[in-house]
């Protein structure tokens, strides 16, 4: 029997097992895959440390310390595999564990980047990661040089073997030796001809952990003495906190108090904390419930007059304005105005939230000499300068643990994470640490959202069907009180549209609002994407063009477009003959150094019941170091765009959003997942791409451009389900 | 109120309010945080578990309605993490970030002991109430196809 008094509660771990021996490395038969934890930042690494990113365990095993954040995207998986290529060391002897971010930022940036975004893991960074893995190499090798006495040239190192001649050595061996040498010229990395790991289908490390509920993430942070705590920020962001009244639910169980905290002014960029309320209990339901009861009053501000009508209505006006140009060929309006054949169409999306799985949390315990933070965040080095500001503490002295993350999608890099600056104050305050929980109400309500966004493009069509000049003016609500997202994102995708298109005019307006934004998976990209290819099938169609072929005839002198299209063509099967009620739609977009195209296969109804049946998407990223996970990647960033474009959209009445939880706001679901079919089209060289966003945004112009011709029907905005699909 | 659980075959006594849901029970209370909040409302199915047998959100299962019934969690669901399910979750590879998938491998489980050979149908039926937002979907579908045949179906 096991005694658990909420009233009288101890610490209780869990001691779910470890990593076992069964994984399967499928693709690798030789080798089992490598392991990891299920706390992997507590795991006490074995062995010799060569450098900050590996050491070597006696028997062999080397424990290689991620810096980046493990979201799902699979940066864990990714680190240690780039490591082990360049080591050479079998897949099975690999472990993998969190790096320090406190040990970062007191060695000066030791691992160069803890923060994870941009899709830049493996695109940007591999240089630096393989070559942490080749520099350890090369001085183990130069160790077995020094004591066999030949040149380091002569000694090979493979599968953590060393070898000159006859003589050889383990690289646990020469572990010790090798942490003493200076080298004084770092290794180039491999090139990808001579790699022998990567390009391989590898199996997630963290897969035992994802299945038995063992994977910890930060809202499973338990602490001796910890208390839990529901907070409710104003519904209309940045209003203003006027009272609230404490004696309501001072004797609810497990109450321990309510607590006002508010936001800094002037403060801009990461450092949010909006004025809220947060209700402390012992145990997260007690607090919630409490907080429910809390009679609670607001000042709005002038921000209880907006809406969506009245947003849109703004973005209206604002589309027959000038905007600041971003690129100008002289004649493009005159040849447009000239042009007897126009076309010319306007676009919006709305406000979207990340809708992660696991809502926002944090928990901080403050102490005399240390704290200690445990945060959902993809940027750590950002979270330890969030609390050290919040709590006046110099930022040596905060330690951040990674957890995995229940998702990221962009929104829980440095300015996703205000609920750690909440955790900070309220552990200050009750000297024991404290576990803050966004309900998903306040999770979707406080996310820092995906700006509204806005376009007018218009092109004159000539002689042979093609365009000849295009104009375009775009826009979105980023500019808030944290301005996260850079001003030239707002026309990102559409100012360097692939196409070659003889005369180009684009303008760009960027509209404040008080709702916070910051990035979302594919920033820019999962708007204008949109914009951008559903025009282009308006621009193709308009000139008798089939809008596949119409795509590689206006990218002909691009080799990685023609590349990814006609493979597109080949596999996807895109036809313009079906018969009503059925269509295929294909669009193309770049982000992140990749180009993905795909084209959607749907069925509308009469009564326009949509049913996305497929969608092949072909990317090119470059190079590609595990195609399972590139293709997890694939299919996610599919269904996570998808969702949005068909189900999403927040709603904003009186200057809060609404629609704040699954009754009202709906996500893709099973039932209405589509089969995705992926290929890679890869350029190699010198190009290297990111994958963990780059699939997302050509799939809602492809559905829309299916619809088109399924139905006949034009979609120009998104959510889809907004849409009257029927036919007759 | 005193009220004692039986949860994975070992029993906890607890003393709380008799409506609190399992699942805060369960995370907060007694430490098995592999079961998720994702919702609150049963809209998301990160929190379901087993109450004899039977597939339950338990974010809206108050803790009094489990007394005297088999509570199996995630962890509880295979002593060596080796349930077919589980199995066929790692050799397809579906989970992503993998907050989701507690719940979806409790609900596929559920499904495989009622329809061990499920249509296609039945099993957009059975996971319909698991959101997943990392898109696992097409995975989960050949997971549940993968572990029917490990069950020998
Ligand atoms: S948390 Fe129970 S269904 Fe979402
Ligand atoms: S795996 Fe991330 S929500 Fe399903």
């Amino acid at each position: 029997m096991v005694e658990t008094n909420l009233s009288r509660r101890n610490f209780i771990r869990t001691s779910v097992g470890a990593a076992g021996g069964l994984l399967l490395g499928f693709h690798i038969p030789e080798a089992e895959a490598a392991k990891t934890e299920s706390r992997p930042w507590t795991t006490p690494t074995k062995g010799v440390e060569i450098n900050a990113w590996l050491s070597i365990g006696e028997d062999g095993t080397v424990t290689i310390r991620v810096p980046h954040t493990e979201m799902g995207q699979g940066g864990m998986t990714s680190v240690a595999l780039m490591i082990a290529e360049e080591l050479d060391v079998e897949w099975s002897k690999i472990q993998a564990v969190f790096a320090d971010p406190n040990r970062h930022l007191r060695n000066n940036r030791e691992y160069k980047v803890m923060s994870t975004h941009g899709s830049q893991l493996v695109w940007l960074q591999h240089p630096h990661i393989m070559g942490a893995g080749a520099s350890a190499r090369e001085r183990l090798k130069e160790a077995a040089a020094q004591r066999w006495g030949v040149p380091r040239s002569e000694v090979t190192a493979k599968q953590g073997v060393l070898r000159a001649g006859a003589r050889q050595g383990t690289y646990a061996e020469f572990a010790t030796a090798a942490a003493g040498v200076k080298l004084t010229e770092e290794p180039a990395i491999k090139q990808a001809k001579d790699w022998w790991l990567l390009g391989k289908d590898v199996l997630r490390l963290d897969i035992q952990h994802k299945t038995n509920g063992s994977a910890q993430y930060a809202s499973d942070t338990r602490l001796p003495g910890m208390v839990y705590a529901a907070v409710r920020a104003c519904p209309v962001p940045w209003g203003k906190l006027k009272s609230f009244n404490a004696e309501a639910i001072k004797n609810r169980p497990g109450v321990v108090g309510a607590f006002d905290l508010r936001a800094v002014e002037g403060k801009r960029g990461q450092p949010d904390l909006q004025d809220c309320v947060a209700v402390v209990a012992d145990s997260w339901y007690r607090a919630k419930t409490a907080l429910d009861l809390l009679p609670i009053e607001w000042d709005f501000g002038d921000a209880a007059k907006v809406s969506n009508a009245s947003l849109s209505a703004e973005a209206k006006k604002a589309l027959g304005e000038k905007g600041l140009l971003t690129k100008d060929d002289p004649k493009a309006l005159e040849t447009i105005a000239a042009s007897k054949k126009v076309v010319t169409a306007d676009y919006e999306r709305p406000f979207e939230a990340h809708l992660r799985m696991e809502p926002i949390n944090a928990t901080v315990h403050v102490q005399d000499d240390r704290v200690d933070v445990w945060s959902p965040t993809q940027d750590q080095s950002a979270a330890i300068l969030l609390v050290a500001d919040q709590l006046g503490l110099d930022p040596k002295n905060v330690y951040a643990h990674t957890m995995f993350l229940g998702g990221g999608f962009g929104g829980n890099g440095a300015g996703g994470t205000g609920v750690t600056r909440q955790a900070a104050e309220l552990s200050k305050r009750l000297k024991r640490p404290v576990k803050v929980l966004w309900s998903r109400e306040e999770d979707v309500a406080q996310d820092k959202q995906r700006p509204m966004a806005a376009a007018r493009l218009t092109a004159s069509i000539g002689a042979n069907g093609l365009p000849e000049a295009i104009s375009t003016r775009a826009l979105w609500f980023a500019i808030d009180k944290m301005n996260q997202i850079g001003p030239a994102t707002a026309d990102y995708g559409i100012r360097n549209m692939p196409y070659n298109i003889p005369l180009r005019h684009h303008e760009r307006h960027n509209l404040a609002t008080h709702v916070p934004s910051s990035t979302h998976r594919a920033p820019g990209a999962n708007q204008t994407g949109f914009m951008t290819e559903v025009f282009a099938d308006e621009m193709a169609l308009a000139g008798g063009w089939n809008p596949l072929d119409w795509r590689i005839e206006m990218t002909k002198d691009k080799d990685d477009w023609q590349r990814v299209l006609k493979t597109l063509k080949e596999k996807a099967g895109y036809r313009t003959d079906l018969r009503r009620g059925e269509g295929m739609g294909v669009a193309v977009v770049a982000c992140h150094g990749t180009i993905a195209a795909a084209c959607a296969s749907v069925t509308v109804s009469r009564r326009g019941q949509l049913a996305v049946e497929k969608i092949v998407i072909v990317v090119d990223c470059g190079h590609v170091i595990n195609p399972r996970g590139a293709t997890e990647q694939i299919e996610g960033a599919a269904c996570y765009e998808l969702s949005h474009a068909w189900f999403g959209g927040l709603e904003m009445r009186e200057g809060r959003f609404v629609n704040t939880n699954f009754d009202s706001q709906n996500l893709l679901r099973i039932d209405q997942a589509p089969e995705i079919e992926s290929h890679f089209a890869l350029t190699g060289g010198k190009k290297w791409g990111g994958m963990g966003e780059p699939a997302g945004p050509p799939v809602p112009p492809a559905v829309a451009n299916a619809i088109f011709a399924a139905t006949g029907k034009r979609i120009r905005s998104t959510p889809f389900r907004l849409h009257d699909l029927s036919w007759a | 109120m005193a009220m004692t659980l039986n949860i994975n075959g070992v029993s906890h006594s607890v003393d709380i309010e008799p409506e609190t849901p399992l699942l805060w029970v369960l995370r907060d209370a007694i430490g098995l945080t592999g079961t998720k909040y994702g919702c609150g409302i049963s809209r998301c199915g990160a929190c379901t578990v087993h109450v004899d047998g039977q597939p339950v959100k338990s974010c809206q299962t108050a803790v009094s309605a489990a007394v005297g019934k088999q509570v199996t969690t995630i962890e509880g669901l295979s002593k060596d993490n080796n349930h077919p399910v589980q199995q066929a979750w790692r050799e397809v590879g579906v989970p992503q970030c993998g907050y989701c998938q507690s719940g979806q491998i409790m609900s596929a489980a559920a499904l495989l002991q009622k329809s061990p050979k499920p249509t296609d149908r039945q099993i957009d039926e059975a996971m319909a109430g698991n959101l997943c937002r990392c898109g696992t979907y097409q995975r989960i579908k050949a997971g549940i196809r993968r572990a029917s045949q490990l069950s020998g179906a």
